[in-house]
């Protein structure tokens, strides 16, 4: 990663800059002015030329047959592949009878007690009440199978990322070859990752837990590598001096120092693995993905909504305890970590599983379900009646749909398609190059004309249409209440547990209430990948002006500048990184949730990858998962602050 | 670097220890969700229409109730769950509209499939118009006046050309392909699911707008919102035999259930029930009215039908 080596420069003084922004705009148009007439001449009109596309469907439709003949055949499958996926199989399996085993009031008097011990009390009593509620909506089984299969997942994604990152940390060539692919692969839709292994898996738990490593392995790896290379210079002489073995040093000094690093890779692995889990249904994950994928293709948004949110409670739940057992450790005090508890936790939890055996506790009973989902739709029925359309004044959500659809995607669309391919591509990197080096730049205009080569030009500005539409939508509203935000500590403490709350919810989650409230098209799919990528820009938004130095604040205000100029010209000015910051993530954020929008008709490449699963067309589906690669890789080129950012949210 | 070889081997030799050195057959892998706790299990594939619903309740209802089985049901699209059905992730479907490609694969050529018999549904896809507006304007019944009223069929999804609404992309359709090659004025525009198609022309119906749709029967729907079906070229034996070429109707098609050969021969009394399973379309019609107007759950549907049919399911458990 070129721009890495930047992150100690300080912002040039905007002189310079301009001249130098000049400079590159200046090389470009001398480029343009040299091919585009050629192009323009050799190769007319706006869509990408067919000349210039390489069908891929005849050799990945005859891939795709050749594996399906003789997976139960070819020694690749027999001695590799398939032992990998009984491996899967069995793991996940004893997983789950093992949960099954401990019932019902075992799972959660374990899962209390070990929320007690390393997050405290209010944790634990939030742990049994997720759990308990997640019975009670009838979702028992499903949450099980989810849990099964995220412990298997979690467990590899753990060690393949902690391997990883120890190969990165300890050796400075395999972290140069690393870096850019972690890099790469955190601002990938999870859509993406589903394809290649459904071609060689099949649709299946096997594929799901594996897409679901790939998926959560690199933050892990990050995050180790970052922790090994972060140590303490000092100590590490000091105990260097002691004459100790580098093995010596990595396992007494190196791994202890980086532990904080280590427990927020796992507490970012979970999140991310749960994210994946979920989305993963689509290629038979099952557990409550499934339920969720299920309700979503009759549009039966309450028990969508019955699955969604024991969804919800796992992953705040998790999120809360893994991130209390990383402060705890990272923090001074380290009481109750002594092995003798942990013996009295395994007994208690012994204890109560073994009585909920006696007691025939395991199944969840049945008449202690609460059915949500009647209500919930007799809720939405009474929505789409009342405020769906024609509702006085204000219109209704199904016509802010279709005014937004008309009005703003499809203009956006029709441009974007209007223009000739030369003419996006130059403008792609004038964009880049204006913002990082002549690296990134190149990276991105690559990775657009790949899009062109694979054919599927006209999708991609599709979806790139509606990528954009939502991410300025997000903007606006991120920009405004994130200034709220900083300005007001009343406001901010208001938002911070729901932004909380909103940034660790799973991708899927987001379909559910816009399906509810704008029903099927590009419009709702923009509607969600807004609202989920909203808090993130809020959040890098007031903390990059709550970090404005306060002198340059102090000297504005003395030289009486109202509040107005001293946002305008001093606070946002000086916190262009973090705004640019947060323009990034918006889009990595929103382009992962409009591709998941091809679920409820977002159309385009989210579509099509849909098409290629629904079909087992798996040539459809492969291409346009490739052109979501090349667009998510532009897209954060394009937007790539000289800054990195850290890994908050799965993007 | 030491540290890594030596996990790696570590890693490689307990994989081997776990998994014994021999071959391992992935397309023989249940799921590992199956037969838990020594309970005998049946995994359905379910297919996102509400007519495909209605069976396996049903079937999931009896299985539960009468044979004591515990029944898992997943949601796959048609032509993934050929291949679920092949490698016995799935035990059984019980509605398929006819996939030629994949039956000649698995069922002829690598009988990892075997035919389950009739459902005694017969089915119908074609081209439908709402009936009030074929009233309206009775020779839009025929596909050579569509083009006369595309204008009339516009919307935002569709652009300058009229809609031709289609449902769910894993639904067996042609309508690209006849679009091209009856040189008409539409655009097809999938809504992305059935449910969502349904919710689009119940608003369409409400408002008495006219609307052209990718439809079937048997469905529930033509109930609520009466329909006409549009003319399209007759159809002849083979005629779609290429799919690009295709210019002429859907076949009528006597719907088939299959099932998982390993699970025909050992599957005892549920591959038995399941074999004989076979119902007529207004039963099918009956519970699908339930589960989708009446927005009862699928188990509270089945128990309805069949606390009022013994007679018919008495005869699928002998």
């Amino acid at each position: 990663m070129a721009t890495l080596t930047a992150t100690a420069h300080k912002p040039a003084p905007p002189g310079i800059l301009a001249n130098r922004a000049v400079r590159k705009l200046l090389v470009l148009a001398v480029a343009a002015a040299v091919l585009a007439p050629v192009a323009a001449t050799q190769w007319p009109g706006a869509a990408w030329p067919t000349a210039l596309t390489v069908d891929l469907s005849e050799p990945l439709g005859r891939a795709s047959d050749w594996i399906i003949d003789n997976r139960d055949s070819h020694p690749l499958f027999l001695y590799f592949f398939g032992h990998v996926s009984n491996v899967v199989v069995l793991a996940v399996r004893a997983v789950y009878l093992a949960l099954l085993a401990v019932g019902w009031a075992g799972v959660t008097a374990v899962g209390a007690l070990v929320a007690w011990r390393v997050a405290g009390v209010r944790l634990a009593l939030g742990t049994a009440v997720a759990f308990l509620a997640c019975g009670l909506l009838g979702m028992w089984v499903p949450t099980m199978q989810t849990l099964a299969l995220m412990v298997v997942a979690v467990l590899a994604s753990v060690v393949v990322g902690a391997l990883l990152g120890l190969a990165a940390g300890l050796s400075d060539r395999m972290d140069r070859a690393l870096r850019p692919v972690l890099d790469t692969m955190q601002v990938l839709p999870a859509f993406a990752y589903l394809l290649p292994v459904v071609l060689v898996f099949g649709i299946g738990v096997p594929a799901a837990v594996l897409a679901t490593v790939v998926y959560a392995a690199p933050p892990m790896a990050r995050l180790t590598s970052l922790g090994l290379r972060g140590a303490d210079k000092e100590v590490l002489e000091a105990v260097e001096s002691l004459g100790t073995t580098a093995r010596q040093r990595l396992l007494t000094a190196r791994i202890p120092l980086a532990r904080k690093e280590l427990l927020l890779g796992v507490n970012q692995t979970i999140m991310m693995a749960l994210s994946m889990a979920v989305i993963a249904s689509v290629i038979g994950a099952g557990g409550l993905g499934d339920r969720v994928y299920q309700a979503l293709a009759s549009v039966d948004v309450g028990a969508a909504l019955a699955a969604g949110i024991p969804i919800v409670l796992l992953a705040v739940v998790l999120d809360r305890v893994t991130g209390a057992a990383g402060e705890r450790l990272g923090g001074p005090g380290e009481a109750g970590k002594s092995p003798l508890t942990w013996l009295y936790l395994l007994l208690a939890a012994a204890a109560v599983a073994v009585a909920g055996r006696l007691g025939d506790f395991l199944d969840w009973p049945d008449g202690w379900e609460l059915n949500i989902a009647e209500p919930v739709n007799r809720a939405v029925d009474w929505m789409t009646a009342h405020l769906y359309s024609d509702v006085p004044v204000v219109g209704g959500t199904a016509d802010w749909a279709a005014h937004f659809t008309s009005w703003v995607l499809n203009p956006l669309r029709d441009g974007l398609q209007w223009l000739p391919w030369w003419s996006v591509l130059l403008v792609v990197a004038a964009l880049a190059w204006l913002i990082g080096t002549w690296r990134t730049a190149l990276t991105a205009v690559l990775a657009m004309a790949a899009i062109g080569v694979l054919g599927v030009w006209d999708p991609s500005l599709d979806t790139l249409s509606q990528v954009l539409a939502a991410v300025a939508v997000t903007l606006v509203i991120g920009f405004a209440t994130g200034i709220a935000a900083a300005r007001s500590d009343r406001f901010e403490r208001l938002l911070r547990p729901v932004l909380d709350v909103f940034q660790t919810m799973p991708q899927f989650v987001y379909l559910i209430p816009v399906v509810a409230l704008f029903g099927v098209g590009r419009a709702p799919a923009a509607a969600a990948a807004v609202v989920y990528a909203l808090p993130a820009v809020v959040r890098i938004t007031a903390q990059g002006l709550r970090q404005v130095d306060p002198a340059a604040l102090e000297s504005a205000r003395s030289l009486g500048a109202s509040s107005g100029q001293q946002l305008r010209q001093v606070q946002l000015p000086l916190a262009r990184r973090s705004l640019l910051l947060a323009v990034n993530q918006g889009v990595v954020l929103v382009l992962a949730v409009v591709i998941i929008g091809g679920l409820v008709g977002g159309g385009a490449l989210g579509y099509q990858v849909v098409f290629g699963l629904a079909q087992g067309d798996l040539a459809a589906g492969l291409v346009a998962g490739a052109a979501i690669v090349c667009l998510g890789l532009m897209l954060d080129r394009v937007t790539q602050p000289t800054e990195r950012r850290t890994p908050k949210k799965g993007a | 670097m030491r540290l890594r070889t030596t996990s790696a081997v570590a890693g490689a030799a307990a994989l081997a220890l776990l998994t014994g050195c021999g071959a391992a057959d992935m397309t023989k892998q249940a799921s590992p969700f199956a037969n838990a706790q020594g309970a005998r299990t049946v995994t359905l594939s379910v297919q996102s229409w509400v007519g495909a619903q209605a069976n396996v309740a049903v079937a999931q209802y009896l299985l539960e109730h009468e044979l004591g089985y515990r029944v898992d049901t997943v949601q796959v699209d048609e032509v993934p769950a050929w291949d679920a059905l092949s490698q016995g992730r799935v035990d059984a479907i019980l509605e398929d509209w006819g996939h030629p490609e994949q039956e000649q694969r698995y069922v002829e050529d690598k009988k990892t499939i075997t035919a389950g018999g009739d459902l005694g549904v017969t089915g119908h896809i074609g081209w439908y118009v709402p009936t009030y507006f074929a009233k309206q304007h009775p020779d839009v019944t025929d596909w050579k006046n569509l083009n006369k009223y595309a204008d009339l069929l516009r919307t935002a999804e569709s652009g300058g050309k009229g809609q031709l609404m289609d449902g769910s992309p894993s639904y067996v359709t042609n309508d690209k392909a006849l679009v091209k090659n009856l040189d008409l004025d539409y655009q097809v525009v999938f809504a992305g699911s059935e449910a969502a198609q349904i919710t689009q022309m119940k608003q369409f119906a409400k408002e008495k707008k006219p609307f052209l749709s990718y439809w079937y029967t048997p469905q529930w729907l033509t109930e609520k919102v009466p329909m006409t079906e549009v003319k399209l070229p007759p159809y002849k034996e083979g005629c779609d035999a290429d799919p690009a070429e295709v210019a002429c109707a859907y076949p009528v098609t006597p719907l088939q259930k299959y099932l998982n050969t390993g699970f025909a021969e050992n599957g005892g009394s549920a591959a038995e029930f399941l074999r004989k399973f076979k119902w007529t379309t207004q039963d099918q019609n009956q519970v699908s009215l339930l589960i989708a107007e009446q927005k009862l759950r699928p188990e509270e549907a089945a128990k309805k039908w069949v606390d009022g049919h013994e007679s018919v399911w008495k005869g699928w458990l002998s």
